[in-house]
């Protein structure tokens, strides 16, 4: 790339990600944000670069969404796929079926809320526990870096196994610890989600604290000094000077949680035994495994798995579009 | 960079590339080869202890191989939990797929319409010995009037009761089922850590009999067209019966909604239920329990004092695979396998009823744990309806869900009915 000191860049207005942070300079000439005049060489060549990326892309991602978007148009299920019966185009009839049933959006609904209340305890509990492992010695420290690890490190279906024993009714320690008898955790639709929300949190947070952690240290520490000279107190500090500056790491943990969190299946597969006392704490994703692979009902299943990339897409977009525009008005 | 309009470019490329894939449908009509020797796969259910399973079935096949020249059987013995994912494997590949196979008889009428079973009603109809073969089993394995494998092993439910609690209360093992609901609840007032009748929300084998017993149906019709009656009048008295077993006066709702058949023959096993209803296949487990040498079975009662609950009728059928390449030769290993003398065997190596009523009279004359049992299926049993919307029905679980409705109150009998109808209706509906 031949670098162009003072382009004006003409009509080509380039979007280019700003490092969001401390280095940004305040003031002085704008045309030093702009881009280095791109490349106009033969316009193939970048292409042949991006090329095995492109590709295995493709083959990973666009592949596999372009077949769940066909099969969800489709009558499909076993008979279709073993050749009892010709496979048949439906139109959006999987869709309408979909959306004609309401405990869809009932379990749609749940999804939602549920996986807000995920998301929120978790980066609740991973940003508190960040700054805590600044605060604190080199050992508890350690143990505390060890616990999560080994939270994070344990299997879904082991943690959940796990979770679900030490609340069990008869045998679990939760329950003599408190004096609850034979209280059953998972009987009550808001305590069995309660019960897997603390599992999902428990498993989840890890990556959030480590990742904000590890952001909190590459903070210079004579902003933090600053602000402590100044009299901040740490929700201050942690408000108006580390939030902002992690910016950039809490977008990508809130977005990957979100993502996490909406998708949630082992946990509540497991603890709540595929659903929950007559369905109900089912989640989309478990929602869409019963329909796709324990009915067989492939294209119904592919359906709800189409509705679920547009919402989790749409959450995405609409996110970054969000922090962008607050982004620049900074 | 005019970057999005060449993605978009490329991403119309790669649609156009891949239209040419669809979705993957397997060309699984019958291959038209009957090649009269080679080697024959074979797919058995793994059961708990299934080495005397093995002896014979080795037997068997020893006298087939002898019987059949440069001709080998391989037998793999898949794992139950995961015999759907393997089974719907093989019928979408039939290369690699067996040429028999063992599967669950509620099966039946699903693996037809994905089209993996083999129609054998003429080789069927021309053996000798089917003749005998119970009309239950023989309605397992037929579909649409066409006989789809021959049956293996029956199994079939009763109420398994302790008899040191029932002497100590001076209580009778029930009559009836509103003496059974008495007698339940007089042992919880008498023992509060015993369940009286351990039931299970999602014990769906376990709550049908409440509903014939009571004169209902799940649904009602003939071949491909059934339409759900599980709403009817009378089987809103029998899943009104099931249901009312869960309370505090016997099996809390909280920890009984949840549980499946296994669950409560575990807690009977465990010694934490006076009664449960369990099949003559629960019987190793029950031994090997606390209660061993403490219980005893009678067959379920029905509404009519003495009288006998009509039972599902569980089991085993043993199928050939469209795909095979050796019709003949496969037809044969299957007689063999679900033969009166096979099935005899495997009654003494594994406690599975035969599917043949002469066969089953002599075993019960040998083994008097199984005469509560073979009652049981000498008053009649019922199946559930050989549509294919049956298996959809079952995996989406659209009985357990009724009754779990009920039992933990958030639906009135009527209206959890009425849904699960709806439901089944409309399976029934898009099975066609």
């Amino acid at each position: 790339m031949s670098a162009s000191p003072s382009g004006t860049g003409g009509a080509v207005r380039a979007r280019v990600p700003v490092r969001r942070g401390l280095s940004r300079p305040r003031g002085g000439s704008r045309t030093s944000n702009r881009a280095p005049r791109p490349y106009r060489g033969s316009s193939s060549t970048p292409w042949l670069y991006l090329a095995p990326a492109l590709v295995v892309l493709g083959g990973l991602l666009v592949y596999p969404v372009y077949q769940l978007g066909l099969i969800s148009f489709l009558e499909y299920t076993q008979a279709q796929v073993s050749g009892g019966e010709p496979t048949t185009f439906q139109g959006f009839g999987n869709y309408a079926e979909l959306f004609g049933d309401g405990e869809f959006w009932r379990v749609l609904l749940a999804t939602v809320v549920f996986a807000a209340a995920c998301v929120v305890s978790t980066l609740a509990v991973g940003c508190a526990l960040a700054v805590l492992l600044t605060r604190v010695r080199a050992v508890p420290r350690l143990a505390l870096m060890l616990a999560g690890l080994g939270a994070w490190a344990t299997p879904a279906v082991t943690g959940s196994t796990v979770w679900l024993l030490l609340f069990d009714p008869d045998f679990g320690p939760v329950n003599r610890m408190l004096g609850l008898g034979d209280h059953s955790w998972t009987y009550g639709r808001y305590s069995a989600f309660l019960l897997v929300l603390l599992e999902v949190v428990w498993c989840s947070f890890p990556f959030v604290m480590v990742t904000v952690y590890a952001g909190i240290r590459a903070v210079p520490a004579e902003v933090l000094e600053a602000a402590a000279l100044d009299g901040a107190s740490q929700w201050r500090i942690w408000r108006s000077v580390l939030a902002p500056m992690l910016r950039p790491i809490l977008v990508v943990v809130t977005i990957q949680s979100v993502i996490w969190d909406f998708k949630v299946f082992t946990q509540i597969y497991v603890m709540t035994n595929g659903g929950g006392i007559a369905g109900q704490n089912l989640v989309l994703n478990v929602y869409a495994y019963q329909k796709a692979f324990a009915s067989s009902q492939y294209s119904l299943g592919s359906a709800i798995g189409v509705v679920m990339l547009l919402i989790l897409l749409a959450v995405t977009l609409v996110y970054l579009r969000l922090l962008r525009r607050q982004g620049e008005e900074l | 960079m005019k970057l999005a309009p060449r993605l978009a470019v490329l991403l119309a490329a790669a649609v156009v590339a891949a239209t040419a894939c669809a979705p993957q449908t397997s060309d699984n009509s019958s291959s038209g080869k009957d090649e009269k020797s080679g080697t024959l796969r074979v797919w058995l259910f793994q059961e708990v202890n299934n080495k005397p399973k093995e002896k014979v079935v080795d037997a068997v096949l020893a006298d087939f191989e002898k019987a059949h020249d440069d001709t080998k059987v391989t037998v793999e013995y898949i794992p139950v939990e995961t015999r759907a994912q393997r089974i719907k494997a093989a019928f979408n590949d039939p290369e690699s797929a067996p040429d028999v196979i063992e599967y669950g008889n509620t099966d039946t009428a699903g693996y037809v319409k994905d089209g993996g079973l083999a129609d054998i009603s003429g080789e069927f109809a021309a053996w000798d010995e089917a003749k005998d073969a119970d009309p239950t089993a023989r309605q397992s394995v037929t579909v649409d009037g066409k006989v789809y494998g021959a049956p293996y092993f029956v199994g079939v439910r009763a109420l398994y009761y302790r008899t040191d609690v029932f002497d100590e209360l001076g209580l009778e093992p029930p009559e009836s089922l509103a003496e059974l609901a008495s007698t339940a609840k007089k042992v919880h007032a008498a023992k509060p850590g015993l369940y009286g009748i351990a039931v299970g929300g999602a014990y769906t084998y376990g709550a049908m009999p409440f509903i014939w017993a009571n004169g209902g149906e799940l649904a009602t019709g003939k071949g491909g067209s059934y339409a759900a009656a599980i709403d009817s009048a009378a089987a809103r008295k029998g899943i009104e019966a099931y249901t009312s077993l869960f309370g505090d006066d016997n099996c809390p709702a909280a920890k009984c909604a949840g549980m499946g058949g296994n669950d409560t023959v575990t807690a009977f096993a465990s010694g934490k239920a006076a009664m449960a209803i369990g099949g003559d296949f629960s019987h190793q487990a029950v031994e090997a329990g606390e209660v061993k040498g403490k219980y005893a079975v009678v067959p379920l009662p029905g509404v009519e004092s003495g009288s006998i609950a009509p039972a599902f009728a569980g089991g085993n059928n043993i199928g050939v695979l469209k795909s095979t390449s050796h019709r003949t030769l496969a037809v044969d290993l299957m007689k063999r396998l679900a033969s009166k003398k096979a099935q005899g065997e495997l009654f003494d190596a594994m406690g599975f009823l035969p599917t043949f009523a002469d066969v089953r009279q002599q075993v019960a004359a040998k083994e008097p744990f199984v005469k509560p049992f073979v009652d049981t299926l000498a008053a009649g049993t019922k199946f559930v309806p050989a549509s294919p919307a049956w298996a959809t029905i079952d995996s989406s679980q659209v009985l357990p869900t009724m009754f779990q409705e009920v039992v933990s109150g958030k639906k009135n009998v009527a209206a959890a009915a009425g849904d699960a109808a709806r439901k089944m209706d409309d399976a029934f509906g898009s099975a066609g």
